[in-house]
């Protein structure tokens, strides 16, 4: 069978590709943990290798007591345009989180746990940070099943060899 | 958008190969397309995606979202990128004949 006979204004030289990133997701809130799952899985989209490193308070994001408790950031958060005390009201930030999940819905992107197993079945790996682990006093037990492994930053940069880091 | 000999049929795509008329596809240049991007034979697996992709897309006008082609589809997340590794969402799509997923999730 005849297939691809004619190849049409293709460039002879094709555009450099990225193969592979890292993230480093570093904040725990609502707001800090979606970009850097967002950029995961439309990674993995494009075939893209995708590595997760959730350190500080990123790692909130992989805490089977925390991750679905994850809440938008209504004080010192100037993207809101909100007044500090207004944000401070008690119920505010849950008030802001609903709405924001809800639009979030909307457009098809998951809650978090659910984000955090679309991933992970992607194919991205998932870590967390060695360092914070320790400082909060956690071990494996602590994360959701996805998570792979607890690593130090030194090994971060091992696997991050050769791809892109992207910092959160 | 230019034209393009797939299969012996010619058939109109864009710089990376997606059809941009959905009715000029036919199930040779799926497999035509497949093999050229990797996949040697499509199972029924293979299938079911396709033809999910290609029915929501001609039905609502978009592409599913890899979300929505893991809930729906019958095939899950995992099984979706053991079948099209480089992709399942915008290989299933250039495989169907439909235009690449726009959106981001």
């Amino acid at each position: 069978m005849t297939e691809l006979l004619e190849h049409s204004a293709s460039p002879t030289t094709a555009p450099e590709t990225i193969e592979k990133v890292a993230i480093v997701i570093s904040k725990g809130s609502l707001e800090g943990v979606y970009p850097g799952l967002i950029m995961a899985n439309g990674a993995r989209m494009e075939g893209v290798d995708a590595d997760l490193f959730f350190t500080f308070f990123g790692l909130d994001a992989i805490r089977k007591d925390r991750y679905e408790k994850i809440k938008v950031a209504t004080v010192g958060n100037p993207g809101m345009h909100l007044p500090t005390w207004l944000g401070a009201l008690p119920g505010f930030s849950a008030l802001a989180t609903l709405m924001m999940k809800r639009q979030m819905e909307k457009i098809d992107i998951p809650p978090i746990p659910e984000f955090i197993e679309l991933v992970a079945d992607s194919g991205a790996h998932l870590y967390a940070c060695k360092a914070t682990v320790d400082m909060f006093g956690l071990t494996i037990d602590d994360f959701v099943p996805q998570v792979d492994d607890i690593i130090s930053v030194g090994e971060f940069y091992e696997k991050a060899a050769g791809g892109q880091i992207i910092f959160t | 958008m230019t034209t393009m000999l797939i299969a012996d049929a010619p058939v109109d795509v864009d710089a990376e190969g997606f059809l941009t008329d959905a009715t000029q596809w036919n199930e040779r240049l799926a497999n035509a397309i497949a093999r050229e991007n990797g996949i040697d034979e499509l199972t029924d697996r293979h299938w079911l995606v396709v033809h999910f992709m290609r029915e929501r897309y001609l039905a609502t006008g978009n592409a599913p979202s890899i979300r929505s082609l893991g809930k729906e589809s019958g095939v899950p997340i995992k099984e979706l990128y053991q079948l099209f590794p480089k992709g399942p969402a915008k290989l299933a799509a250039k495989i169907g004949g439909i235009p690449k997923p726009k959106g981001c999730i």
